[in-house]
């Protein structure tokens, strides 16, 4: 299992080759990355991501060992960055390892949906016309209701 | 004990973390004294329903014991991801 968050860019394709080459009879590996969109209309300058050192480390620990615990998984992987971030800039990944693409693809889900509203992270979105924190939606704390 | 505020909280308040003497016993009696201060912390815990708190940095809730806290944080809904 791997945490890291960081102010620095992550090389996707480099990840996935390092998450995947350290695996050891794995038959699956399933990625998921969050990209920063631009706004319609506005124009979005940047995105900035505030959060809580410490907490947060704590909480994407504390749901990468749920998801381990829940389903056959080899290995779990989650970066997170922090910091200002521009329209196609990549916020986070995740993958899972699996001996099976059903426990792994399942793992990815469940990491994506907890971590989106149970890991301390703000958005704020700058536009041209001002700045305003992104609000988090009902269905992002419905979505974990079906794990 | 410190308290820490976050993203729209943390700007309403004017400060992103302070130390606090308290009598307070449960997170609601810490937050009526918040209130009490100044206006910014009235404006800022308007809502409770709006916002979250965490406990030595565990999500908690408002009716939570400080008995034996050292950090509590008082945050809007996360939106990570």
């Amino acid at each position: 299992m791997e945490i890291r968050v960081q102010e620095a860019p992550f090389d996707l394709g480099h990840e996935v080759e390092t998450f995947t080459d350290r695996q050891v009879n794995m038959g699956a590996v399933v990625t998921f990355t969050g990209i920063t969109r631009d706004l319609p209309g506005a124009g979005m300058d940047r995105m900035e991501m505030e959060h809580y050192p410490g907490m947060t480390e704590r909480a994407l620990t504390q749901i990468a060992e749920e998801a381990l615990a829940r389903w056959d998984l080899g290995d779990v992987l989650i970066i997170h960055r922090y910091g200002v971030l521009r329209p196609q800039d990549r916020i986070m990944m995740v993958a899972t390892a699996s001996r099976h693409r059903a426990h792994a693809f399942e793992a990815a889900e469940f990491l994506m949906d907890y971590l989106k509203s149970r890991a301390p992270f703000w958005k704020k979105e700058v536009t041209k016309d001002g700045a305003d924190w992104v609000a988090a939606k009902d269905e992002d704390e419905k979505a974990l209701d079906r794990w | 004990m410190d308290v820490l505020y976050f993203a729209w909280v943390r700007e309403r308040i004017g400060i992103p973390r302070e130390t606090v003497d308290t009598k307070a016993t449960t997170v609601a009696e810490l937050v009526e004294e918040l209130k009490a201060r100044e206006e910014r912390y009235e404006a800022a815990f308007a809502d409770l329903s709006a916002l979250r708190v965490a406990l030595d940095q565990d999500l908690s809730d408002f009716d939570a014991s400080l008995d034996g806290v050292r950090e509590v944080a008082f945050f809007p809904p996360m939106t990570g991801g």
